[in-house]
């Protein structure tokens, strides 16, 4: 067990360090960077799914006033790599998806570039494509390993077996759909050479990942690229790892006369370029007893990836730990498609996954004749079911009752479709919300005293809306025991020492146990009273405990819902979470957090679905007109609280990040209150007014 | 084809030349450095592009700048005056913590200042019950009448309270620090 830090800075509500300037608007994104003399980029994109460009005629694109050049695959720079066929842009005829760069218009503006992107010809040799996602598709294969590195399939004890003896058994399919990360902020780059050296900015989740990507595709060294991002609009994955308009921008800085290129995707362009989580079948079965006691679990989950990048979602990943059960079955497919390359967004894996588990949880519940809290109770394990291992804290069951009281759940009726008010059926549904405990390695941060009372502490994090500027300026006060007035944190920057992605909701845990870290080596080195300049650098310490428990988070997610009896329209009225995450650092922004994620669940719950159209490997509706985010007046009453806490196995710092528990469980609760409302059981989401008046 | 416009920005006259296809927006962010008001989508699809346009909000993305030489444009820096300090809706925005990213928070600050102008002048909206009445702005007409303004970070039910703060600071039950706890 790590010495625990103790509070002062940390566990109060300060508000947020930048807060001022963004209600201004005065925070600069990436966009947002003044430079000399711009060029602006207006990408071209491919309108076939699968083939080679056989012709491109650029004449009439280049004739346009103000037009500097047009880049195709025939006039390209060459990369250094290309063996990233996501990253390989414009090095060669080939097409993988519809919205493949195929060429890039560089321009005085960006009304001419976007003018002159129109006017560029093409000719292609077009191939057949599959864009159909099947659960039987005859394509799919077993990943190698799924996200996060776990391996694709688990197996234990007799699952078949046990569910042929099972006293219940629910067997039922689940569906999910493409999602789409949408941050408000679009993804954008500014990119300028200087000499041999690289300059960007960029809305990244992490400027030294950005970093790592580019040099061995350029083939420059990492210190000759530098990276900033002070502040970036949301990602929610979607900018863990630079995606190709980064390497397009860079490319074309290369042929811009040393001008900076400016270039930010548009809307639209983001639904093919950007990441997207991929639809998901998920097959669950699971047996129990009479008592409700679980016997067997079985979720298996069909997916899909692009043909030219692997991505494979860890879905059926929380099904290894979530509950008690002798026999136990997960596995992984993926159907390799021609469509744009899925990748990370918030909670992968568990988002998706705790739908279809919690939902049939539910259905177990009702088959049982057990109230859904109370089948949760019977089948907590003792030790992680998956590695046998002690969990460091959980207390899931804790969430459910503390969040059973305050929300009201006596109230819910016994019985579906038992509460009529004003034409509208109302039910109250609950769901598990779990994730786990990342601590990424590779971080170090540096800490220097001015001379004047002042710390100034850096690492090469990030702030993506999740409070990273005021939690680590709390944390940095706490670990140097001064006030937080006489802190200057910096991140953001590759200027500054080398921090992990803020992805996996580890950021907090990563980057704060290292600031920990790097205030215990300058208090070592320097004492009490350092002398001005003073400065000292560390790296994040190893865990002496790493591998000893299960670290995860829990919360117990509370939905009422009202479902119009006549027209089928689902409105969330109240929603409270309930999460045991470790030590929270800031309570007003933590709350923000986890309130946004269960926002979030709203919309995945209600509306949010990718349209592919097989046809032509086009996500049909591609912007915020179509694809549905929620908006103000589709969020009712939510809250968000969490148990006291401080985890003795997570580091120094007791957290276990907040930055994506929120959307677990999420859409499962408002589907089994929706359940509750109507005795409608809706295994497809999202949940749409047609599905309850079937 | 370019024309030369002003327009008096924040309080400060700008004159500037801008392609008769240049929006509102573009002209603010890429000619004039005012990069306050945020680019979401440029199709008028998410309101990050608020501004408050000779007193009323509009989606200056979907404004040309040509069409409005003269015009009187206040961003959400400009809102709290010359002196830095900030206008009652952003001060109620950052006691409630009504922002994550800050992306959408420009727009929202300004559609929020526009939208309690037009709510007291009694413009009905799509929930207002009685549209020949005043209009008493309860959580669903904040909720509604903020709809056009998207915030992915789902900062919405703090934007709620910011607002319902802002619009009557006496009323306010509550406390402005968050984190209640069990
Ligand atoms: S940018 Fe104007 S509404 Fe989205
Ligand atoms: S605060 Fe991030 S989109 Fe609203």
């Amino acid at each position: 067990m790590a010495e625990l830090l103790a509070s002062k800075a940390m566990g109060t509500s300060l508000r947020r360090v930048d807060g001022v300037a963004k209600v201004r608007g005065t925070a600069p994104y990436a966009f947002d960077h003044p430079v000399e003399n711009p060029v602006y980029l207006f990408p071209v994109q491919a309108t076939i799914a699968r083939g080679t460009v056989s012709w491109i005629d650029t004449a009439e694109a280049e004739a346009v006033a103000g037009v500097i050049a047009v880049l195709t695959h025939l006039n390209a720079p060459r990369l250094a790599r290309s063996d990233d066929a996501e990253y390989a842009v414009l090095q060669g005829p080939g097409i993988g998806f519809r919205g493949q760069f195929i060429a890039a218009v560089l321009a005085e503006t960006g009304e001419i570039a976007c003018h002159a992107a129109g006017l560029v010809a093409v000719g292609y040799d077009i191939a057949v494509h599959d864009a159909s996602f099947t659960a039987g598709h005859p394509g799919q294969y077993t990943p190698g390993q799924v996200n996060g590195g776990a391996v694709p399939d688990t197996a234990a004890g007799d699952v078949e077996a046990a569910l042929a003896e099972a006293a219940v058994v629910l067997d039922q399919t689940y569906t999910t759909p493409a999602g789409h990360n949408n941050p408000m902020e679009p993804h954008s780059t500014v990119a300028a050479w200087e000499g041999d050296s690289l300059v960007l900015y960029d809305s990244t989740q992490g400027v030294h990942a950005v970093r790592q990507t580019l040099a061995p595709l350029f083939g420059i060294a990492p210190e000759n690229i530098q990276v900033a991002a002070p502040n970036v609009g949301g990602g929610f994955g979607s900018k863990g790892l630079p995606h190709a308009h980064v390497v397009l921008a860079v490319m074309a800085a290369q042929c811009s006369n040393g001008r900076p290129v400016k270039f930010a995707l548009t809307r639209q362009q983001m639904f093919s370029l950007a990441g997207y989580r991929t639809p998901t079948v998920q097959h669950v079965r699971l047996g129990a007893d009479g008592a409700g006691r679980l016997t067997a679990i079985s979720h298996e989950v069909v997916e899909l990836t692009s043909r030219i990048k692997e991505f494979a979602e860890q879905t059926a990943v929380p099904a290894r730990m979530m509950y008690a059960a002798p026999n136990r079955r997960t596995s992984h497919r993926l159907v390799p498609l021609d469509v744009p390359v899925p990748s990370w967004m918030r909670a992968p894996g568990e988002c998706p996954g705790m739908f279809g588990l919690e939902t049939a949880m539910d259905e177990l519940a009702e088959a049982c004749g057990l109230d859904p809290l109370e089948l949760r109770a019977r089948n907590e394990p003792d030790l992680d079911p998956e590695t046998g291992k002690p969990f460091s804290s959980r207390h899931l069951l804790e969430c459910f009752t503390t969040g059973a009281g305050r929300f009201g759940w006596d109230r819910r009726s016994a019985v579906p479709g038992g509460r009529l008010e004003d034409g509208w059926r109302v039910g109250i549904g609950a769901a598990s919300a779990t994730y786990p405990f990342y601590r990424n390695p590779g971080n170090a941060a540096r800490i220097a005293y001015g001379g004047d009372g002042t710390y100034t502490v850096q690492i090469g994090a990030a702030d993506l809306g999740t409070g990273s500027w005021t939690v680590l300026a709390q944390i940095a006060a706490d670990a140097l025991d001064c006030p937080l007035e006489a802190v200057r944190l910096e991140i953001g920057d590759t200027s500054l020492p080398v921090a992990s992605v803020a992805g996996g909701s580890s950021g907090t845990a990563s980057w704060g146990g290292t600031i920990i870290a790097a205030a215990d080596a300058f208090r070592k080195e320097h004492g009490d009273r350092p002398p001005a300049g003073a400065a000292t650098q560390a790296a994040a310490p190893e865990d002496p405990e790493a591998g000893r428990y299960a670290l995860h988070s829990f919360g117990a997610q509370f939905a009422e819902v009202r479902v119009h009896a006549d027209t089928g329209e689902l409105r969330v009225s109240r929603m409270l979470g309930v999460f045991s995450a470790g030590r929270i650092i800031n309570p007003r922004t933590a709350r923000s957090q986890f309130i946004g994620g269960m926002t979030m669940g709203i919309g995945m719950a209600l509306h949010e679905a990718g349209i592919m159209d097989p046809r032509f490997g086009l996500v049909v509706n591609h912007d915020l007109a179509d694809y549905h985010i929620p908006a103000n007046a589709d969020v009712g009453d939510v809250d968000a609280i969490w148990l006291e806490e401080v985890d003795l196995h997570a580091g120094a710092l007791g957290a276990r990040g907040i930055g994506e528990i929120g959307i677990t469980g999420a859409a499962a609760a408002i589907a089994n209150a929706a359940y509750n409302a109507t005795g409608i059981r809706i295994r497809e989401l999202p949940l749409t007014a047609e599905k309850f008046l079937s | 084809m370019d024309k030369r416009i002003s327009l008096l920005v924040d309080g400060e006259e700008r004159t500037l030349t801008v392609d008769t296809r240049t929006t509102l927006l573009d002209s603010l962010r890429d000619r004039l450095g005012v990069t306050s008001p945020k680019k979401g989508c440029d199709h008028g699809q998410c309101g990050a592009c608020t501004v408050l346009l000779g007193g009323r909000r509009v989606n200056s993305c979907l404004v040309l700048a040509v069409a409005h030489d003269g015009a009187e444009v206040v961003t959400a820096a400009g809102l709290g005056g010359g002196g830095g300090e900030l206008h009652p809706v952003q001060e109620a925005f950052l006691a409630r913590d009504a922002l994550q990213c800050g992306f959408c928070t420009p727009g929202q600050v300004c559609s929020a200042v526009g939208m309690l102008q037009e709510a007291a002048t009694g413009q009905p909206s799509h929930v207002t019950a009685d549209p020949g009445r005043a209009v008493e702005l309860d959580d669903a007409e904040i909720r509604e009448r903020m709809s056009g303004n998207l915030c992915r970070c789902g900062a919405y039910v703090n934007i709620v309270a910011a607002i319902r703060d802002a619009a009557d600071p006496g009323r306010t039950s509550g406390t402005a620090s968050a984190g209640a706890r069990p």
